[in-house]
């Protein structure tokens, strides 16, 4: 079992949801991530997904699309953010990181010496945002074999039938897209994603993580009431982008962000 | 000089049910636009083969975009190159001015069929964009075009048409702010607004059914091009040339042609500057395959894997992919991509409009371009078609602009 089973099991024994944030790797600088990622995990976070910029990220929003401008501004490529990966985990042994992001860098590197650089860099999971189940079976095969999760989205417009095609090569855990849209949109509705969640569970035993839309800590915590764990990405981005020159407001303020979330989830606010 | 594959394959079992052309093609996007793309491939699938549908689209195509199009021999042309026989296919007199109308008639009918009431596209040079604001005032149908920022400059005539035509035009200020970045906002939209929104993709790329469904209607070209050739000169021609951006005017004529093992394709890409200055939009020439906008295909991009901006004075051929199809072709040697560069396809401009009173888009110059180069390599009793795939008004302003013509 990887970090990422093991993280879940952790929280399934002591009864608490994981809050999982997004940040951009290099966004709004490069040497700001990895002092950003220890700042999540102190302030709470269980699992981080840390974006790859990519020049076309046709699934997301604004607040993500200018994030990947600006790391890449900054010079930021796939081999750099494994360089950071390494780099955090220098000092974090613990928590689970997955890198989530779009294929064409991964095919660009590789896909086997992208794998064995994941894996040598400590990466725990793998999110393409392009790569849907039926053209995955080569990169999810090579990611599993080296125990790396290939994870999966879902959305509200998936049928039984592709949820049933997507578990046979998913691991650690599902993401729920929670509405329409891309990342960063409206407001989610609690009850339709509740609905939702239990006719997924028919179908997987996957722990099943919700994202896009999630802004403040009493979603937050709406949503911890029926999924395994939550995902907060442009709120997050966007103060980034707001304090980018003042990497120490940034630090305290994203950091108190996440401590919000994290206490609202604890106590089922 | 002609390059002929004896070809052993079965053109017409591509794409497979996945939309895959070989290792190209295939359907990378995310889980949220799954659901629509499988059901407008149910929705396509039963347009494609119902008698009913064909007809209303015949129907539209004779009397609403005023097909067929003429196959004209170019006499002087031909005599002033000294080489082979120059067929222009006509797609410049269809309505609107280019062979984009092809595609929007019949995406449309699908969508109206669909139940769908608004209609987005993507724009570059904006010829697709007028076209789909056509289809749209004629549906009575709301219509969002999105348009790269830097695109809207230099196309103002066709966004002032689009405007007129009742269409939004919305200005895309991410990435490059060209062609590209309007697919992805495109995208991006549909996901939101699938339940009432039909997205027409302007090309022969993006996730599968995109590229089968619009080379079945932009095949009009070469079904008629292939009968006029037949019934009306010295039947099947030796060559077929057409410009490459995403590639659809080009497999529309091409397609027809492909189990013809006797004619050669050349599909023409922009070298922009010149390939070695890096200044260009020749995918197929100088990039290599990745995935980009929902499809396995060529693509410029860096060591990164991050999509380059590419460069090319024509904004219709300014796209750093092509169709998938086009991108199997050429590995498995069916068709050859060449480039010429932009003052080559501006002189092939000039050399139409003085040789033969027809002013050609800048995107069809580079195809005429490689003709001034193909021609004289072929005896008189040999022949090319070149598809003529739209008119030049568009591009007066930026041809005077080059030379240093205020209008």
């Amino acid at each position: 079992m990887n970090r990422i089973g093991r993280r879940f099991e952790e929280l399934r024994r002591t009864g608490r949801k994981a809050l999982i944030p997004y940040i951009t790797a290099g966004d709004p600088r490069p040497e700001l991530t990895v002092p950003m990622l220890h700042t999540l995990v102190q302030s709470g976070a269980d699992l981080i997904e840390l974006g790859v910029p990519f020049s076309d990220p046709m699934a997301d929003g604004p607040v993500i699309q200018k994030a990947c401008e600006r790391a890449l501004r900054h010079g930021m490529s796939l081999r750099r953010v494994l360089d950071l990966v390494r780099e955090f985990r220098q000092t974090d042994h613990e928590t689970p990181l997955v890198l989530m992001g779009y294929l064409n860098p991964i095919e660009s590197f590789g896909y086997e010496a992208f794998v064995t650089g994941a894996s040598e860099a400590g990466v725990d999971g793998v999110l393409t945002v392009d790569l849907p189940p039926e053209e995955a079976a080569e990169l999810a095969e090579l990611l599993i074999a080296a125990g790396i999760d290939p994870i999966f989205l879902l959305a509200p417009t998936s049928s039984a039938e592709r949820i049933r095609q997507t578990a046979p090569l998913a691991r650690g855990y599902l993401y729920y897209v929670s509405l329409k849209g891309v990342t960063g949109s409206a407001i989610i509705n609690v009850a339709e994603v509740a609905e939702k969640l239990a006719k997924i569970r028919t179908l997987t035993r996957l722990p099943l993580g919700v994202g896009f839309g999630i802004k403040d800590p009493s979603t937050a915590a709406a949503i911890a009431q029926v999924a395994d764990a939550v995902i907060v990405g442009s709120a997050l981005v966007s103060k980034m982008a707001e304090l980018a020159d003042d990497p120490e407001a940034m630090r305290r303020e994203v950091g108190g962000m996440i401590a919000a979330m994290h206490q609202a989830m604890v106590k089922g606010l | 000089m002609v390059n002929v594959m004896r070809n052993p394959l079965d053109f017409s079992q591509f794409p497979d049910e996945h939309g895959h052309f070989g290792r190209y093609g295939g359907r990378f996007v995310a889980e949220t636009l799954m659901d629509a793309l499988h059901e407008l491939d149910a929705a396509w699938q039963s347009c494609r083969s119902d008698p009913e549908f064909l007809a209303e689209l015949d129907l539209d195509l004779a009397r609403y975009v005023g097909r067929p199009t003429p196959l004209y021999h170019a006499e002087r042309w031909s005599r002033k190159l000294g080489g082979a026989q120059i067929y222009l296919k006509r797609e410049d007199l269809n309505h609107t001015g280019a062979h984009k109308i092809n595609n929007t008639v019949g995406q449309a009918l699908v969508a109206k069929r669909m139940g769908k009431t608004r209609l987005i596209a993507e724009t570059g040079a904006g010829q697709h964009g007028v076209a789909s604001a056509t289809v749209a005032a004629r549906l009575g149908m709301e219509c969002v075009v999105y348009m790269g920022a830097e695109d809207i400059q230099r196309q103002a005539l066709n966004v002032y048409r689009m405007r007129l035509l009742g269409a939004t035009v919305r200005p895309v200020m991410s990435g490059s702010r060209t062609l590209k970045d309007a697919l992805n906002e495109a995208l991006r939209d549909w996901v939101a607004n699938v339940d009432n929104t039909f997205y027409m993709i302007g090309t022969v790329a993006g996730p599968h059914p995109y590229p089968v469904m619009v080379r079945e209607f932009q095949a009009v070209i070469g079904r008629e091009a292939r009968e006029q050739m037949l019934a009306d000169y010295d039947g099947l021609p030796d060559a077929l040339v057409a410009c490459v951006g995403g590639g659809s005017n080009a497999i529309g004529l091409f397609h027809p042609f492909l189990d013809d093992a006797t004619v050669a394709l050349y599909g023409v890409e922009a070298a922009g500057l010149g390939i070695e200055t890096g200044c260009h939009a020749a995918t197929l020439c100088a990039g290599r395959p990745g995935v980009l906008h929902g499809n396995r295909t060529y693509l410029l991009s860096d060591a990164n894997g991050q999509i380059t901006e590419t460069h090319s004075v024509s904004a219709g051929l300014d796209y750093p992919g092509v169709g998938p199809e086009h991108a199997w072709l050429k590995d498995i040697g069916r068709a050859n991509y060449v480039a010429v560069t932009d003052a080559q396809a501006i002189q092939g401009f000039h050399d139409l409009t003085l040789t033969e009173g027809i002013i050609p888009a800048l995107e069809s110059s580079h195809a005429l371009a490689y003709v001034t180069q193909l021609a004289p390599t072929l005896r008189r009793d040999q022949s090319i078609v070149v598809n003529l795939s739209g008119r030049g008004d568009k591009d007066i302003y930026t041809v005077a602009a080059l030379e240093g013509i205020q209008l």
